[in-house]
C-alpha cells in the first residue's frame, strides 16, 4: 500500500532522514518508533507532501507520489492525523469533521461518528479547540475515517491520553483495520503499539534500523524502552 | 443629546468606509498572508470608475454600483495571477513593495488622465436631500451608505459562517497547510478571494464618489487609517476589522465634536488606539496569535 525507498529529508542544512526505507502492506497496521527528534513526524509530513526538502521515492498503491500536492495526496486516500491533533479554532466540531471531501469507498457518515463518540455529538456546535485533549484526538481520528481515507498516517495519537482513552484509540484503529484500512502509526507507547499493530519499525538517526514483529518487541521491551529514553 | 447622536451617526458613516475597506484587507490577508497596500488605490479606482462611467457614458450610480466592483474584481484577479502569486512564497516584504509600487502606478496613471483636482459626482436622484430620523434630519445618502455597508458586512459574515465556501476560507485562513493535507485545493481559492477583496474596495469607492472628493489621492490617506483599523481589530480577523472600523469612525467623530479645541486628537486617535491595543493585546482585539501551519 505504502512503500518508502531511500527517503532523505532536510531542514535547511540539517539532514533529518537518511535513506529511510519501509513499507506497509494493504490492511496492515505498522508502527514507527524512535526517540524524540528521530524524524518520525518529518517522515509522515514527507508522505503527506508537506515537507519541501526531501529526496527519494514514496509510492502509494504502486504509483510514485513524486511532487503531487498535499491535497491531491489526500484525495488519493491518505488521511493525516497530525501530532498536534489539527483542530481548527474557527470551525465547529461538525465543521472539523465535514471539511475534508470524502475520498474513499467506505467513508463513515457523520451519524456513525456521533454514535461512536457521544461526547463529540454533545459538543458538535462548539469550537473544536475547546474540546479536551482526548476529545480532540478522537475528532482527528474520526475526521480521517469520515473522509474514507484508506491509508492513515497517525502521529502519536495516544500521547498525553488517559489509559481509558488510549484504549478507545486502540479500539478505533482495530475497527478501521477490520474494514481494510491501512495504518502507519507513530507511537512511543510500546504496550499500545503491540496491542494494535502487526509490525514495527525503529527509526534511529534518520535511518530505519530495525524491523520487528510483535513478539520481538515484547521480548526486547526493556531494551527498547531504555533506548527510547522512556 | 442630539449633537451626540449626530456625531455618532457621522462616525458610523465614516466607519462604514473603514469597515468595508478593512473587511477586504482582512479577507485578503487571511487567505494570502499578503498585506495589500494597493487597497487604497482600488478604492480610488472604484470612485473614478463611477465618475468616468457617468461622465463619459452616462452610466447611472446604481449600475456603477454593480459594474465597477465586478471590473475591480477582474483587475484584482489579473494582478494576483500576473504578479502577486509569484511573490507569495517569498518574504511578505516583497508583496508589500509590489503592492506599494502598484499604488503609485495606478495613482499616477489616473493623475495623468484626470489631473489632481477633484471631480464632482452627484448622488443619484432618489438619495438626495435628507430624511427625518426623529431627533434630527440626516442626509439621505449617508443613511443609505450606512445601511448598505452594514448589509454588505452582514452578508460577508453570513457567507463565511454559514456556507461551505466560507468554511473552507476559514480553515485555509487558520491553518493553510493542514487544510491542504485534508484534501482541499487551497490554491484554487486564492485568486477569487483576492478579487473579492478588491471588489469590496471598489464598492467602497463607488459609495464614496457622491460624498467624498474624487481625486487620484483619495485612497492614499484613507488607507493608512484602514491599516491601523485592521491592526486594531486583529490581522485577518473579519469580525475584528468590521468592529474596529465602525469603532474608530465613532471615536474620530466624538473627538471632533467634543475635543474640537484639539483637532490633533481626532487626527491621531486611530494611531493612539492602535498603540494602546498593541501594547495590551499584540494580536489585536479579536486576533489570535499565529497558529501552527
Ligand atoms: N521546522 C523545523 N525546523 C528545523 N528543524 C526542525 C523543524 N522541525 C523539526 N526539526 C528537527 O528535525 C528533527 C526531526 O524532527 P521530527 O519532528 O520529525 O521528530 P520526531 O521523531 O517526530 O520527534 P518527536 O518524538 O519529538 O515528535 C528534530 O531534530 C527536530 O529538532
Ligand atoms: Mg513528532
Amino acid at each position: 500500500m505504502l512503500r518508502i525507498e531511500n527517503l532523505s529529508a532536510w531542514y535547511g542544512e540539517a539532514q533529518v532522514l537518511r535513506d529511510a526505507d519501509l513499507h506497509v502492506d494493504p490492511g496492515e497496521v505498522v508502527t514507527l518508533v524512535g526517540r524524540n527528534g528521530a524524524g518520525k513526524s518529518t517522515l509522515l509530513r514527507c508522505v503527506m507532501g508537506l515537507h519541501p526538502g526531501w529526496r527519494g521515492t514514496i509510492k502509494l498503491g504502486g504509483t510514485a507520489l513524486g511532487n503531487l500536492s498535499a491535497d491531491r495526496r489526500a484525495r488519493l486516500g491518505l488521511g493525516w492525523v497530525p501530532d498536534d491533533r489539527g483542530s481548527y479554532a474557527t470551525l465547529t466540531v461538525t465543521e472539523n469533521l465535514t471539511l475534508p471531501p470524502t475520498v474513499g469507498p467506505d467513508p463513515w457518515s457523520l451519524e456513525r461518528v456521533y454514535e461512536a463518540f457521544p461526547a463529540l455529538h454533545q459538543r458538535r456546535k462548539s469550537a473544536a479547540t475547546t474540546l479536551s485533549g482526548g476529545e480532540q484526538q478522537m475528532l482527528a481520528l474520526a475526521r480521517v475515517l469520515r473522509m474514507g481515507a484508506r491509508m492513515l498516517l497517525c502521529d502519536e495519537p495516544t500521547e498525553g491520553l488517559a489509559p481509558l482513552l488510549v484504549q478507545q484509540v486502540g479500539d478505533l484503529l482495530r475497527e478501521a483495520k477490520r474494514h481494510g484500512v491501512t495504518v502507519l502509526l507513530v507511537e512511543q507507547n510500546l504496550r499500545f503499539a503491540t496491542s494494535v499493530a502487526d509490525r514495527h519499525y525503529l527509526l534511529a538517526e534518520g535511518r530505519v534500523t530495525a524491523a520487528m514483529e510483535n513478539s520481538e518487541v515484547r521480548s526486547r521491551e526493556r531494551e527498547l524502552l531504555s533506548y527510547l529514553g522512556i | 443629546m442630539t449633537a451626540f447622536l449626530q456625531s455618532t451617526f457621522n462616525g458610523l458613516v465614516s466607519g462604514a468606509f473603514y469597515a468595508l475597506l478593512a473587511l477586504g484587507l482582512a479577507v485578503i490577508f487571511g487567505m494570502l498572508r499578503v498585506v495589500n497596500f494597493a487597497h487604497g488605490a482600488f478604492y480610488m479606482l472604484g470612485a473614478f470608475g463611477a465618475y468616468v462611467l457617468l461622465a463619459e457614458a452616462g452610466v447611472p450610480f446604481w449600475l456603477a454600483l454593480v459594474v465597477v466592483p465586478l471590473a475591480l474584481a477582474l483587475l484584482g484577479m489579473a494582478l494576483e495571477r500576473a504578479f502577486i502569486h509569484r511573490l507569495t512564497r517569498l518574504d511578505p516584504l516583497y508583496n508589500f513593495l509590489l503592492t506599494f509600487g502598484l499604488t503609485l502606478i495606478l495613482q499616477d496613471l489616473v493623475k495623468l488622465r484626470y489631473g489632481v483636482q477633484s471631480s464632482p459626482y452627484e448622488a443619484p436622484a432618489g438619495l438626495r436631500g435628507s430624511v427625518d430620523l426623529g431627533l434630527f434630519d440626516f442626509p439621505t445618502y449617508r443613511v443609505f451608505i450606512l445601511g448598505f455597508a452594514v448589509a454588505v458586512c452582514v452578508g460577508v459574515w453570513w457567507a463565511l459562517a454559514r456556507t461551505r465556501v466560507g468554511m473552507v476560507a476559514r480553515a485555509a485562513t487558520e491553518r493553510p497547510e493542514l487544510t491542504r493535507a485534508l484534501g482541499i485545493n487551497v490554491g484554487r481559492w486564492i485568486t477569487p478571494v483576492f478579487g473579492f477583496g478588491t471588489a469590496l474596495a471598489g464598492l467602497a469607492g463607488v459609495l464614496a464618489a457622491p460624498m467624498r472628493a474624487v481625486n487620484p489621492l483619495m485612497g492614499a490617506d484613507l488607507i493608512i487609517v484602514v491599516f491601523a483599523v485592521v491592526v486594531i481589530g486583529g490581522l485577518g480577523s473579519i469580525f475584528g476589522s468590521v468592529a474596529a472600523g465602525f469603532g474608530i469612525g465613532m471615536a474620530q467623530a466624538w473627538a471632533e465634536a467634543y475635543l474640537s479645541a484639539f483637532p490633533i486628537v481626532a487626527q491621531t486617535i486611530v494611531f493612539i488606539v492602535m498603540a494602546a491595543v498593541l501594547f495590551w493585546r499584540p494580536a489585536g482585539l479579536f486576533g489570535r496569535a499565529e497558529a501552527p501551519a
